[in-house]
């Protein structure tokens, strides 16, 4: 029988991640991805958390190694509450996304409610 | 008489130092390419006749981050003296391979990858110490891009404003209205920052947002 070639998608449920402090989340999602793995989550990061994970990114891309992540994320919504109004702070709903290897997660098309995304098995 | 009003003088001096308003700090964000260091030139130019930094056609040319202090900007309806912070083009992905692809060598493209990745790191550090953002959109590319939604949402969390300049009109394929309709809860202002279309609507639409 042949070993089945392909890449691991993992599902992440909201509850998986609520459980992790942010720094957690940021340094368990690109270890993932830096094994090559595609990660799916159910509700996305908070734009605090994405930055995050963008700045962290950034400090470990290498010429001929790591070259960043792919993440689609749809836009957040605002929960603009009386009581977020009287803080001053918005409550972000955050949304499901995608974030991949950027040599084997390439987005085709996004808009407000679709992500399209071309996935290579191969680097 | 003249001593009450000498310490009258002092008392406000004091006061104002203690109490003095600091300039709004705007950034100017977007990902590589969309034009905001020609916006930033394009704002010096016209209101300190000097320049911000230069441009390029290869993506990250801006790998660090500009401020440039007390700039004011006069409207019909007043002025506004602001900091303006240039940032470096976000991205979430640095290949040194598309710079090679543009026509650098192999060094001068890891060296230039290098800087673009700290020069990112900034930009995501200047968030933290801001008071609004103008999001440099290019209107000829699709708007839900990641640097997009991860800036959108960054200026939503903190409660802070946020203008969208729909850049590069100037092109037949421009396209402000997508960009109107993906992000509707944004005020937006299409320009061209390379010939000055329609500047003097982003200058009201600043003094507007960030006054």
């Amino acid at each position: 029988m042949s070993m089945m070639q392909g890449f691991q998608m993992d599902l992440i449920s909201e509850h998986r991640l609520a459980e992790m402090a942010p720094v957690e989340k940021v340094r368990f999602i690109i270890d993932e991805v830096r094994e090559g793995k595609i990660l799916v989550l159910e509700k996305g990061l908070s734009p605090e958390e994405e930055a995050s994970l963008i700045e962290m990114t950034m400090t470990l891309i290498e010429p001929d190694g790591f070259s960043g992540i792919e993440m689609e994320s749809y836009p957040s919504e605002v929960d603009t509450s009386i009581l977020g109004r009287l803080l001053k702070k918005n409550t972000i709903k955050t949304r499901m996304t995608v974030i991949g290897p950027a040599d084997q997660l390439k987005t085709l098309r996004k808009d407000r409610n679709m992500i399209s995304a071309l996935i290579s098995a191969q680097k | 008489m003249g001593v009450i009003k000498k310490i009258k003088r002092n008392f406000s001096d004091l006061f104002k130092r203690l109490f003095k308003k600091q300039n709004a700090r705007i950034g100017i964000y977007g990902p590589p390419n969309a034009g905001k260091t020609t916006l930033a030139n394009r704002i010096l130019r016209d209101w300190t006749g000097d320049a911000m930094g230069s441009v390029s056609h290869i993506a990250h040319e801006t790998r660090r981050a500009r401020r440039r202090e007390g700039v004011t900007i006069k409207t019909n309806g007043g002025s506004i003296t602001l900091d303006i912070i240039d940032t470096p083009g976000l991205a979430t992905k640095i290949d040194f391979h598309e710079f090679m692809a543009q026509g650098l060598d192999e060094n001068e493209s890891k060296r230039r990858a290098k800087e673009a990745t700290e020069g990112v790191i900034e930009a995501v550090k200047w968030l933290d110490n801001l008071d609004g953002v103008i999001l440099v959109m290019d209107a000829t590319e699709d708007p839900f891009t990641q640097v997009n939604v991860t800036v959108i949402g960054n200026m939503e969390a903190r409660n802070l404003p946020l203008l969208i300049a729909a850049n590069k009109v100037d092109l037949p394929e421009a396209s402000a209205s997508t960009i109107r309709d993906a992000f509707p809860q944004h005020p937006m202002v299409s320009i061209s920052a390379l010939e000055g279309k329609n500047i003097d609507t982003l200058y009201e639409e600043i003094a507007k947002r960030f006054g």
